[in-house]
């Protein structure tokens, strides 16, 4: 997993609650038996028409919004417990997502590739939309260190909450699996014990 | 103070807990499929190592596979790629795998309860959402990630986050044609598709504890659709009455004391609650979703929301909904036109949902304008179907019952909802294009489905019994 500690970046704004799984990639793309190239197929039947034309009224198809964060409504992720999903919004070069709640397989699998869901207030949320769609060059600042995210040359700041655990994991770049191996006598003791 | 079901299976689970983060949680039984594992594997061969625990492992094809002509290969070459990529890590690593063809091949939540893998206090995890089902017997059943498969995979544990403590008790007697399918639809339609984030939910109450485990399994499948981390019932003699004799349930004098201490599991009297829902059976009538998410669930006499009944930040979503949906605010659905059907899913795929439809079918027909696929959850599923001459009822009523899988609940086989159609579905989602692109899914009950079926329009299942 790759390192993560601070970013600088304008957003994509998608004013919507309850983005689903089957919305980030639909089923039909969950086919491949590696991680890569999902991006491709991100948002895919909100962003193309079915004779593969751009949907214009997609904010993903706005050439006004880039960056490496996604801005959402509350209930993000919901749905099916794909990973597929986290990986397509990171392929499509997304570092962080940000929405006033997380649906809780999603928070983990992008915890899991190093992709950060990050929780902000309501009201926070409505400021990002409010400036981004006056100004599309709106930055927003993400602090993992100092668990903080602002909007630049504004007052506008809140600090977030990140598990120690998974901050430490997500700054080193440390993934669950090695810290699991390591309790491989403490797993085997347990199951001893159990019997 | 006392604790409640989840918390012991949850506690005597744990092997170690990080301090102010997530646990780490064995896991005693793991349920794989083709869609969510191929990247797992492939991580662990990268890192050299073996599958930790193979035998508590149980393998099985069901997402990708067609339900028609099962003996023939897989005519899509990525899903057959999948599924041969399924069976070679089986070999490989030594799980034992029901796929294509195998007298125990089905829907994987479908097959783990009626073979006897499922059983009370124990911790049940799959790469898929639906592992919520497993609830049902008393389990800690949850769906998790490939990263987290790939964990399980390498050391028969996850690391998770102790989710909060819900429980919803339903108390009362049903009215007639209302089925478990309606008190979740009911439930999620009153706390909404996220209003379960963050807890497990335990489902208790006079009328929970009347319900047969097919029953239960609908209602803990789709605690997930409301946000939730999992479902759970506490098991009791209906619990027992279903486990015993399965092939792989404990037998003879280990399974005396294995209720024994199953009976133990059950929430204490003075347990708390985060938080705590009531409602009366007798309020619950049959449902029907009219939107693009399972909240979005009416009683079938009602008229869908007026615009002013919705609250402020939920409008541009409700409106999306309708207008994706071809629906308007406040009219009624009963006798709109439909022409597909679905009977199936791990949601209502069992032997008793086939009996009910089967039922309302026996001497009527189908309507002709309508596309109706009844698919059974397993090999066994269908079998027993057939034995009870369920298939003959529902083909002199000129419906199909077909083979085994996911089918037309996710888009991803042969088996899609046209675009533009409607489709009333026994299944659990109805986001936009989950049966195929621009299908439109109402989610209902299987009997509501097969009233549809049988008149080609949205229908009160109740003018049927
Ligand atoms: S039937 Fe549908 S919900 Fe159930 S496991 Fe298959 S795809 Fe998932």
């Amino acid at each position: 997993m790759e390192k993560f500690i601070t970013l600088q970046s304008t957003c994509v704004p998608l004013n919507l609650e309850d983005v689903d799984t089957d919305q980030i990639i639909p089923a039909r793309f969950l086919k491949a038996t590696t991680r890569e190239g999902f991006g491709d197929n991100l948002f895919r039947d909100w962003r193309y028409n079915s004779d593969n034309t751009l949907k214009n009224d997609f904010v993903l198809n706005n050439p006004r919004y880039k960056g490496e964060i996604l801005v959402a409504g509350k209930n993000f992720g919901c749905g099916s417990s794909r990973e597929h999903a986290a990986w397509a919004i990171l392929d499509a070069g997304f570092k962080v997502v940000v929405s006033s709640f997380f649906a809780d397989i999603f928070k983990n699998n992008a915890l899991n590739n190093g992709l950060l869901p990050l929780v902000v207030s309501p009201a926070f949320l409505s400021s990002i939309f409010e400036l981004t769609e006056k100004d599309e060059n709106t930055l927003l600042i993400v602090d993992i260190q100092q668990q903080t995210i602002s909007i630049k040359d504004t007052n506008l700041v809140e600090s977030f909450e990140i598990n120690p655990y998974k901050k430490t994991c997500l700054i080193n770049g440390f993934d669950d699996i090695d810290y699991l191996l390591s309790l491989k006598s403490e797993i085997e003791s347990f199951e001893t014990k159990r019997n | 103070m006392g604790k409640s079901i989840f918390e012991k299976i949850w506690e005597s689970h744990v092997v170690k807990a990080i301090e102010d983060g997530p646990q780490v949680l064995y896991i005693d039984k793991h349920f794989i499929h083709e869609v969510t594992t191929p990247q797992a594997f492939s991580g662990l061969e990268k890192r050299g190592l073996p599958v930790f625990r193979p035998q508590n492992i149980v393998a099985t094809a069901d997402h990708n596979v067609p339900t028609k002509n099962q003996h023939l290969p897989i005519k899509e070459a990525l899903s057959r790629h999948q599924v041969d990529t399924l069976i070679k890590n089986c070999n490989t690593h030594g799980i034992e795998l029901y796929g294509l063809g195998h007298p125990y091949q089905g829907i994987v939540h479908v097959i783990g309860p009626e073979l006897g893998f499922t059983l009370p206090g124990m911790t049940i995890v799959c790469g898929d959402s639906h592992t919520s089902t497993h609830g049902a017997f008393g389990a800690i059943a949850f769906g998790i990630g490939t990263s987290e498969v790939e964990h399980v995979l390498a050391t028969q544990c996850v690391l998770q986050m102790k989710p909060k403590k819900m429980r919803i008790n339903i108390d009362g007697e049903l009215s007639k044609g209302v089925l478990s399918k309606d008190i979740i639809l009911y439930i999620i339609s009153k706390i909404s598709a996220s209003g379960g984030t963050g807890y497990f939910v335990e489902y208790a109450g006079s009328a929970i504890r009347k319900l047969s485990m097919e029953a239960r399994m609908t209602i803990c499948n789709m605690s997930i659709e409301m946000g939730a981390r999992g479902g759970i019932i506490a098991p009791d003699e209906i619990t027992f009455d279903y486990i015993k004799g399965r092939q792989f349930a404990p037998k003879g004098e280990a399974f005396d004391i294995a209720i024994e201490k199953w009976k133990q599991l059950a929430t204490d009297d003075d347990a708390i609650f985060d938080k705590e829902y009531s409602f009366d059976a007798s309020d619950i009538s049959p449902m029907i979703t009219y939107g693009t998410n399972p909240g979005m669930g009416i009683k079938i006499e009602s008229k869908i929301p007026t615009v002013a009944d919705v609250s402020d930040n939920e409008r541009l979503g409700f409106k999306k909904a309708l207008d994706y949906m071809g629906f308007e605010a406040d009219n009624n659905l009963v006798g709109k036109p439909i022409n597909y059907v679905f009977i199936g899913s791990c949601t209502n795929s069992r032997i008793e949902d086939l009996r009910l439809v089967a039922q309302m079918a026996k001497g009527r027909k189908k309507a002709d304008n309508v596309t109706a696929w009844i698919v059974p959850g397993s090999k066994k599923v269908e079998n027993q179907a057939i034995e009870e001459g369920l298939d003959k009822i529902l083909a002199s009523a000129g419906f199909e019952l077909r083979e085994p899988g996911c089918s037309a609940c996710l888009g991803m086989n042969e088996d899609k909802i046209p675009s533009g159609e409607y489709c009333i579905s026994t299944s659990n989602r109805n986001f936009e294009g989950r049966q195929g692109p621009g299908a439109k899914t109402l989610l209902a009950s299987p009997l509501t489905a097969m009233a549809a079926a049988l008149t080609g329009k949205i229908t009160d299942p109740r003018d049927f019994i």
